[in-house]
């Protein structure tokens, strides 16, 4: 047998003790839910990379998405996949890791070690499940600005996420307009529309039906409700891909047959793919954790708190911003980042908005699509240089180089 | 050399774009600049690099956009129509329309929108009434093509023109003082004479700068 741990108890050592680093808050500092209660103790696990320099004005956070991590720019400690962001984060990357202290740190709710369902509750020793209070993105941006506040950083350079990441980039922006200089909030929204609420209520209705979630004790009875959560992650998937781009690498071909076997195996090639993301998922991920990322984005609706106006949420900010959408993205589409972008031009505020053309829908942000890096290079190359950063050493080394 | 054309070789502007330089001269150092209709940003970078503006920018291309953001200028994708309404009142010191207003659909309406906007607005448009179109038009009886204006009348996205005489009074009209004005030739230089009527008649271009009365 081997003396490998296998992939779920390995993504159990990460709720318990991640290959991170780690910040404790106790009794003392708890955190304030939306919900109403405190939460303490809180664990937050995070990445750095990168050096903060002396005055800390290079600090970049990178918000995750909904089942993203703090594991940006290195190999995940799970899944041994590379970071789930490298083609942007990194050496000579837009978000240069030679340049910028970037951090980042797994969400409330999450289960790669900040403190999520999956945790111990001190109260009964047992994982908190559903006991947990409901997490919003607010409780997320708390917690992050605690664990800024802990790394002795007042304002943050970049705020960067996509997604879910990038509510949090908004809610950053709005609740914290001080200590942000420059958001990057990228294929996201203000607030969660109905079509949105109605996929994660599907995903949380598959997990919810499956008898291994035992409502909500399943850690308790040894069990993982599996084939629920690979159903809500097959589900959620589709809503990432564009229409096209499924067309374009599936079609209607066949898995490893030459014609349909009047079964209902999968037949079709994109069956397979969405079993193979559903099953792959289930490896890194905890259900119940699911849950409560996804009411997170439900419950988002940043307007909300400005007396319906998103307009007040920036009003007089000095924040830049540089707001990106997909083309393809139909999950939260350009529409979405055209309202932001239009709150923000009545709040008064600096914005560049680009919206992308590509066929790989909301996925796209995650992929190497060159227009995005171009972007994304050019929007924070100046706002570093208005921020006094120095510029890439390349670029200081160049005139030594050019010898005829 | 001419101050205009000096600032110009400092700013790496298209020697074809000399009005850029006659607009970017009516703006005052490090004020607020909304350029609408920015194009590649040429004007923006021109601003910012020579007068110190807090230069920003609407296009309608998405190529256009996607250029000046990833050159580092503050840019959103949008459009003069629409989009001038979301802005709050005197959110900017100046407000550019270059080579734009005959493009849109509504030029009233972007003009005020602009003195909204803005204390002072910028419009650069070629003249309509220039000798060299009311000759095409009049002798030939063919909807003019000229240097400036190539496209054909099925395919050009220009679709209110106007002569400075027209938008001299859509000015009076819309209650805007006109603070400073220039016609240009076909090089793109300023007129000596400086009469309406041979404005009217010799200008290829017309550059205004009102701002609201009262």
């Amino acid at each position: 047998m081997s003396m490998l741990p296998t992939s779920k108890s390995a993504s159990r050592r990460e709720i318990e003790a991640p290959h991170s680093l780690v910040v404790h808050f106790g009794a003392d500092r708890p955190l304030p839910l939306d919900a109403g209660s405190l939460l303490a103790p809180l664990t937050i696990a995070y990445q750095t990379y990168g050096t903060l320099n002396s005055d800390k004005t290079n600090a970049i956070l990178v918000c995750h998405a909904l089942t993203g991590d703090q594991h940006v720019a290195n190999q995940h400690p799970v899944t041994g996949k590379p970071g789930w962001w490298q083609v942007m984060v990194g050496p000579g990357r837009p978000i240069d890791t030679d340049r910028y202290f970037v951090i980042s740190s797994n969400v409330v709710g999450g289960c790669m070690g900040t403190t999520g369902p999956a945790s111990v509750n001190p109260a009964t020793g047992r994982a908190y499940g559903l006991d947990l209070p409901v997490i919003t993105i607010h409780d997320m941006v708390r917690a992050q600005a605690m664990l800024i506040d802990h790394l002795g950083i007042d304002s943050l350079f970049a705020v960067i996420g996509g997604s879910m990441g990038g509510m949090q980039v908004l809610q950053w922006a709005a609740s914290y307009p001080e200590r942000v200089f420059a958001a990057m909030p990228i294929a996201t929204a203000a607030k969660h529309s109905s079509q949105n609420i109605a996929f994660h209520e599907v995903g949380r209705q598959a997990i919810m039906a499956d008898p291994d979630w035992c409502k909500g004790r399943y850690l308790d009875e040894g069990l993982h409700p599996t084939k629920g959560l690979a159903v809500a992650r097959m589900a959620a998937h589709i809503t990432y891909l564009s229409d096209e781009a499924l067309q374009r690498k599936f079609g209607r071909k066949l898995q490893a047959r030459a014609a349909p076997t009047f079964t209902f195996d999968a037949d079709f090639q994109v069956e397979n793919y969405l079993r193979y993301q559903g099953m792959s998922f289930v490896d890194r991920f905890d259900a119940n954790s699911y849950l409560y990322v996804t009411r997170a984005c439900d419950y988002f609706d940043l307007a909300a708190d400005y007396e319906g106006s998103l307009a007040l949420a920036f009003k007089g900010t000095k924040t830049r911003f540089c707001v990106v959408s997909f083309n393809s993205d139909w999950l939260y589409p350009t529409s979405a980042s055209r309202a932001i972008v239009h709150a923000l031009n009545a709040g008064g505020a600096s914005v560049s908005f680009v919206d992308i053309e590509t066929d790989r829908g909301h996925d796209a942000f995650l992929l190497d699509v060159p227009e995005f890096i171009a972007t994304s290079r050019g929007f924070l190359d100046a706002a570093a240089r208005a921020r006094g950063l120095p510029p890439p050493a390349a670029v200081v080394a160049e005139p030594a180089l050019v010898v005829k | 050399m001419t101050d205009d054309a000096a600032s110009l070789a400092r700013a790496r502007v298209d020697k074809t774009r000399i009005d850029l330089v006659l607009v970017a001269n009516m703006v005052e150092q490090n004020s607020r600049v909304l350029d609408v209709g920015c194009g590649d940003g040429a004007l923006l970078r021109l601003l910012m690099e020579e007068r110190g503006v807090d230069a920003r920018g609407i296009e309608l291309s998405q190529r256009g956009v996607n250029d000046c953001v990833a050159k580092g200028l503050s840019v959103v994708q949008g459009d003069a129509d629409t989009d001038l309404a979301n802005y709050p009142d005197d959110a900017f010191d100046y407000v550019i329309l270059s080579q734009t207003l005959q493009a849109t659909r509504q030029p009233r309406k972007v003009l005020e929108n602009m003195l909204r906007i803005g204390r002072h607005a910028i419009v650069s448009f070629p003249n309509f009434g220039h000798w060299r179109i009311r000759a095409q038009v009049a002798f030939q009886g063919r909807m003019p093509i000229t240097p400036n204006l190539r496209s054909s009348w099925y395919e050009t996205p220009n679709i209110h023109f106007c002569t400075i005489r027209d938008f001299i009074a859509l000015a009076a009209e819309i209650d805007a003082r006109i603070e400073r004005g220039v016609a240009l030739d076909r090089f793109g230089l300023p007129l000596k004479r400086t009469a309406p009527w041979f404005w009217n008649l010799f200008g290829e271009q017309g550059v205004f700068r009102l701002t609201r009365k009262g």
